[in-house]
């Protein structure tokens, strides 16, 4: 690239932009093309639809379902409990409502789920329901591809919202491999770009860096468009640490839940009881088994039958193939050997946990025309599949309702704000040599930083007030040599924009885990100074970025009915 | 973790560059499907299924386990064939049925 020749510039105008086509925005897309059919509905996608964000690899079973004998209200009882109190209800519920719904929707466009003679869905523990969940993308994609109002713009990457006193009309983008760069103009704008990975050190640091849980391309993008354009966020210090099979980070839940398979430490003991059966309780359990020097940890599988075997192998196919070709290639099945287990890094998911964008209960975020669903959206833990495709839907019927009254940005505002936007693309491609630091160097230096000053692998998770300040100095310095990234194609630039996207996590990241004086979850966090749970901290941590500052404040829990947006 | 593409197998229809979901496929100069960066895939397995021509294969990488072996997809209709070959031992397959729930 050079001086006389830059990108290709395009701008696209529709009624509903939905950016990241995973669970929540293609549902979303669907839900709003079947019921109004001249809206102009646009969905921009990093990647491809087909197979993109967390439902990529399959997934092994729908997590969230309300089975026979249950209520909706048996499933908030159920977050409650889980997540220490710290969940809205409205968003719980209204989720809740629409799991059995979605999964009748999803076994309508072809995903197969285990009935028995009588049919009915086959359950697993309380709310899970048994599939083949290996093609679910690509069944939600051909669902979109139904839709002649459904535009899907594949392989751009958004950065940046148009905004303007506090409301969004539109995104700013561009083509991930072409040098195009998109400004779309869009009435209303849902934002399902899913949760944050990469923030910490990984478990796997070296050659299998992104052999991590949480999809390694969900960088958080989402999270930071709406942090710089001064929308509230909710919960950040309520990180997610999994517990996994260890070196391939394949979920556990299959052992667990098919054959039964308890925690054990080295020594044989079965601990899990001792801390709990809530997530944060059984992380908590490995992290300290291991801290305390009885580790490693394990599912004990051993002595499983042989068609137990053989299940196994073909239900990680489905979902976490690595898995099987580790028992494969070790020469032991596990029936024979015990499966070791370790918790993550932490993620920034608001699916599994509630951090992410402070909505009402209609999914509206606190910028005007712009509205949340799935992993980004906060307030309701233990989403899952269905859940981010109830609020999907949820968002939509929201956005068809609200959007007669939206008019259309006008067309040299959106020119005028994208431009700023370009100019920044256009600065950053460049053959100027990248020295004396790239951008892998800085989010390594990122990494680094997380993990030993803001509660990663290497410290059990544990952080005090002391290292949060060394964690804050040190992501400032590194978010000024980011602004400083150049780099020679549209590969490189993706990769510094995920960087950026990152670092702005991190500092909201930090800065709510100053805030929350004490420790609630303790396998996800353990706040070294404050080690005990606190009456005080019943109530949500939110921010906001206000005039070049992050503020951060306390709401008190909203409980039943429905919550609105007070400006 | 990470994935091999066979240069020789490569038909270059650019169907495995399409999904990644980490846009992590590119292409040489004669159209061949190249890994940009192994250490940033996923082992997602999304480009060995969409892959035809069997021109790519699965492995663990060193730091996690690995032992050498290269793990390859084969599809027929409903039916993934998964191909397990291990150094000095014979090939292992397991079949998945598209149209069978997982037991657990
Ligand atoms: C490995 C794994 C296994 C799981 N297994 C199960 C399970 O068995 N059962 C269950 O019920 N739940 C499971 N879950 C949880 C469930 O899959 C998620 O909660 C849910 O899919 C999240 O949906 P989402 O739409 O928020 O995110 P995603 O589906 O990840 O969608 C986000 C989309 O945004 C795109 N995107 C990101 N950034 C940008 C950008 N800057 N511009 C444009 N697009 C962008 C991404 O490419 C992606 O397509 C699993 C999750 C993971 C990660
Ligand atoms: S899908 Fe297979 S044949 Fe096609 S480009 Fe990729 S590696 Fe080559
Ligand atoms: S395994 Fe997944 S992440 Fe890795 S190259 Fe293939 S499609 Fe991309």
């Amino acid at each position: 690239m050079s001086l006389f020749n830059p990108m290709e510039r395009k701008y696209l105008t529709t009624d509903l932009l939905i950016i990241g086509g995973g669970t929540a925005g293609c549902y979303a897309a669907i839900t709003a093309a079947r019921q109004a059919r001249d809206l102009r509905i646009l969905i921009a996608e990093k990647a491809n639809i087909k197979r993109s964000g967390c439902l990529a690899a399959g997934v092994n079973a729908l997590n969230a379902y309300i089975t026979e004998g249950q209520t909706v209200r048996d499933y908030l009882e159920f977050v409650r409990w889980d997540a220490e109190k710290i969940i809205r209800d409205d968003l719980v519920l209204s989720m809740a409502e629409g799991f059995n719904e979605t999964a009748a929707d999803l076994e309508r466009m072809g995903l197969v789920i285990l009935k028995d003679e009588r049919g009915k869905y086959v359950t697993r523990g309380r709310q899970n329901i048994k599939i083949n969940g290996e093609n679910i993308k690509p069944l939600l994609a051909a669902e979109v591809g139904r839709y002649g109002n459904i535009e899907v713009l594949n392989h751009v990457n958004i950065t940046d919202y148009l905004t303007a006193e506090g409301r969004v009309f539109g995104a700013v983008g561009f083509g991930v491999e072409e040098e195009i760069e998109y400004g779309i103009s869009a009435r209303a704008v849902l934002i399902a770009t899913g949760g944050a990975a990469g923030l910490y050190r990984p478990n796997n640091p070296g050659f299998s860096r992104h052999k991590m849980w949480y999809p390694p391309f969900n960088t958080g993008a989402g999270y930071a468009m709406g942090i710089r354009a001064g929308a509230e966020m909710t919960s950040f210090e309520m990180r997610f640490v999994a517990q996994r099979c260890k070196d391939t980070i394949a979920p556990t839940g299959t052992i667990a839940l098919g054959v039964g398979a308890r925690e054990v430490n080295a020594r044989g003991e079965i601990y899990e009881k001792q801390y709990g059966l809530s997530t944060s309780g059984r992380a908590y359990g490995t992290t300290n088994e291991t801290y305390e020097g009885r580790g490693p940890c394990y599912l004990r599988t051993k002595g499983i039958t042989s068609e137990q075997d053989e299940e196994l192998l073909r239900a990680y196919l489905n979902m976490a193939p690595a898995q099987t070709l580790k028992w494969i290639e070790s020469g032991r099945l596990p029936s024979e050997q015990n499966v070791e287990i370790e918790g993550t890094e932490p993620y920034i998911v608001g699916g599994h946990t509630g951090s992410g964008y402070w909505v009402d209960t209609r999914r509206r975020t606190t910028l005007a025309n712009l509205y949340a669903a799935g992993d980004v959206s906060g307030g309701a833990p233990k989403k899952f599949v269905t859940g981010a495709l109830a609020e999907g839907a949820i968002a939509a019927e929201t956005i068809l309702s609200d959007i007669k009254n939206i008019p259309p940005a006008e067309e040299a505002v959106v020119r005028a704000r994208a431009e700023k936007v370009f100019l920044d693309y256009e600065r950053r491609l460049s053959d100027a040599p990248q020295e004396p630091y790239d951008v892998f160097a800085i989010e390594e230096a990122m990494q680094k930083v997380m993990d030993e000053y803001a509660g990663g692998i290497k410290t059990a998770y544990r952080y005090n007030a002391g290292q949060l300040a060394l964690a804050d100095s040190s992501i400032d310095r590194l978010i000024v040599l980011a602004e400083g990234l150049t780099g020679p194609d549209m590969d490189t630039l993706v990769h510094i924009y995920e960087l950026r996207e990152r670092l702005t996590v991190c500092k909201v990241l930090i800065a709510h885990l100053c805030a929350r004086k004490e420790t609630r979850w303790p396998g996800f966090a353990v706040h070294t100074d404050h080690p005990q749970l606190s009456g005080d901290y019943e109530c949500y941590v939110n921010s906001k970025w206000l005039d070049g500052h992050l503020e951060v404040f306390t709401r008190p829990l909203v409980r039943e009915g429905a919550y609105e947006h007070t400006y | 973790m990470s994935i091999h593409i066979d240069r020789d197998k490569c038909i270059r229809c650019g169907a495995c560059r399409e999904i990644c979901p980490g846009n992590l496929i590119g292409r040489t100069t004669d159209g061949t499907a190249y890994l940009r960066h192994p250490e940033e895939c996923w082992g997602c397995a999304s480009c060995l299924k969409e892959c035809r021509h069997e021109a790519i294969f699965y492995f663990l990488g060193a730091d996690i386990g690995g032992q050498g072996s290269r793990m390859q997809t084969n599809r027929e209709g409903d039916l993934t064939h998964w191909i397990i070959s291990s150094p000095g031992r014979e090939p292992f397959t397991i079949t998945v049925d598209r149209r069978e729930s997982n037991k657990y």
